[in-house]
């Protein structure tokens, strides 16, 4: 019997509300399929799913917010029968799932667990009855008040916390905000940070990306932000040792180049799902990728993959007209890279003063993973690069 | 089409892609991007539903003319006009 579990959807975020099942049980689902759709405080996600099997049993009803981890359905292999299945079921390792009350406390990373454990280690008793009823409701059953016996919460008193609390279109946006909070926290408390800049030309890209996309109709057009995460894949071939996660005490090289890209949200916030295998990506699949995220991260409709895997973050901000970003690296990723404002500055060059398009590139890197002399190599790498936009 | 339907059809379009655009405040002769925080991938969706919607495809060269609505209001106009030639 296969378990299929609510995956981890980045370290900043711990549980999801299950919205909608696109399966039912009896379903045959294939790798990649999506199959659930979860809702985090960043965005609804297409939860997929990475084995083939049959859809057996749904453990969780639409509505009720679980940890990541919970087991959310059960899925016979192949040639497994409902009957074997059944029996495995009975057997003592007994899944967390079904339980009324997944204690949203038990998922969450060590780090991220510390701040949030405070209110939770003194919860107050709650019925399963009052906690589905306040997942219905959308209350948030910590912030109720019990009446009960013990000070017990009760359905009726999930009742008036709903009563008393005005809808609030703001809450994905608070949501966001505190899962920014604890990521963010988390690796400014952890992670040993070494910074990097490096300003690099773009005369060349530039010249050629005008070229290219006077070639092709405004849909097939080439961003220079596309240009930029190809460089920077194609660079990190050379610097494995800032693409991958510290996790327990020790560097874990990833085994693809599956970028995160820093997308903020008109209404406020930010999200950085990944673009898979950029280095593998030709531009225009890379240009199609990245339009198509951007969209879906604005619409707020993201993949469980995208959310999860990210090995290194890529961020821009030159747009919003500063000249570097000195970025805070996503934990439990070990680098980001910047870019700021593309623009025309003096630069020498062989004895020359010229007035260049010149762009500052910067490194932020986990010094536990890597040091000073690998970044500065990564970012003279990215530089050459992006002076031979052709082989991009 | 007339000047204000080729106003509205952008409007459309720029809401499609920036929603909490308030029309009343947006300035048709001051830089579009600037007051409503449209970046690089904003502003090619821009284009590529023009492209859609209206059927102009807008060259990149261009893009230094287009700095206002009523810049690209304009442009449009010139290039949706029927060509007498």
């Amino acid at each position: 019997m296969i378990e299929f579990k609510l995956p981890s959807l980045g370290s900043d975020m711990d549980r999801g509300k299950l919205l909608e099942w696109k399966v039912k049980p009896g379903d045959s689902v294939k790798r990649g399929q999506v199959v659930a759709v979860v809702d985090t405080s960043k965005a609804a996600v297409d939860v997929e799913i990475w084995q083939v099997g049959t859809v057996f049993e749904q453990l969780v009803p639409i509505g009720e917010t679980v940890p990541v981890g919970a087991v959310l359905a059960t899925l016979l292999e192949p040639g497994e029968t409902p009957e074997q299945a059944a029996s495995k079921r009975k057997a003592p390792a007994a899944r967390p799932a079904p339980k009324p009350a997944p204690a949203i406390a038990v998922a969450a990373p060590p780090a991220v667990a510390a701040p949030s454990a405070a209110p939770l280690a003194q919860r107050r008793p709650v019925s399963p009855a009052a906690r589905r009823h306040a997942s219905e409701l959308n209350v948030d059953i910590d912030k109720v008040t019990g009446t009960g016996p013990h000070g017990a919460v009760t359905t009726e008193d999930v009742d008036k916390a709903a009563a008393q609390s005005a809808p609030a279109p703001s809450d994905r946006y608070a949501e966001m905000r505190k899962a920014i909070a604890a990521a963010m926290s988390r690796s400014k408390r952890e992670i040993p940070h070494y910074y990097l800049s490096e300003t690099i030309p773009m005369r060349r890209a530039l010249e050629w990306l005008t070229q290219e996309n006077a070639k092709h109709p405004v849909t097939e057009r080439i961003l220079v932000g596309a240009l930029q995460l190809k460089a920077v894949a194609l660079a990190l071939g050379k610097s494995p040792e800032l693409n991958g996660f510290w996790r327990d005490g020790a560097f874990q090289p990833a085994t693809a180049v599956h970028i995160g890209v820093a997308v903020s949200i008109r209404q406020g916030g930010l999200i950085a799902p990944a673009i898979h295998d950029v280095d593998k990506k030709s531009l225009v699949d890379l240009m199609r990728a990245l339009s198509d995220l951007v969209t879906r991260a604005r619409a707020g409709s993201l993949r469980s993959s995208e959310m999860s895997d990210p090995t290194i973050t890529v961020t821009n901000l030159g747009e919003q007209g500063v000249e570097a970003v000195l970025g805070v690296i996503y934990p439990p990723q070990v680098a980001l890279v910047g870019f700021g404002r593309l623009e025309t500055r003096p630069w020498a060059e062989g004895g020359e003063l010229r007035a260049e398009p010149l762009v500052t590139a910067s490194l932020s890197a986990d010094h536990r993973a890597s040091d000073g002399h690998r970044g500065a190599r990564f970012l003279a790498e990215l530089r050459e690069r992006l002076q031979h936009p052709e082989e991009l | 089409m007339n000047e204000t339907e080729i106003k509205a059809r952008v409007l459309e379009i720029i809401k499609s892609i920036a929603p909490e655009l308030e029309e009343a405040e947006l300035r048709a002769d001051r830089p579009l991007r600037d007051q409503i925080d449209l970046d690089s991938m904003d502003w090619l969706n821009v284009l590529v539903a023009l492209h859609e919607k209206l059927k102009v495809d807008i060259p990149e060269a261009d893009y230094g003319k287009l700095v206002t609505l009523d810049d690209l209001v304009a442009y449009l106009r010139e290039r949706l006009a029927p060509h007498t030639a």
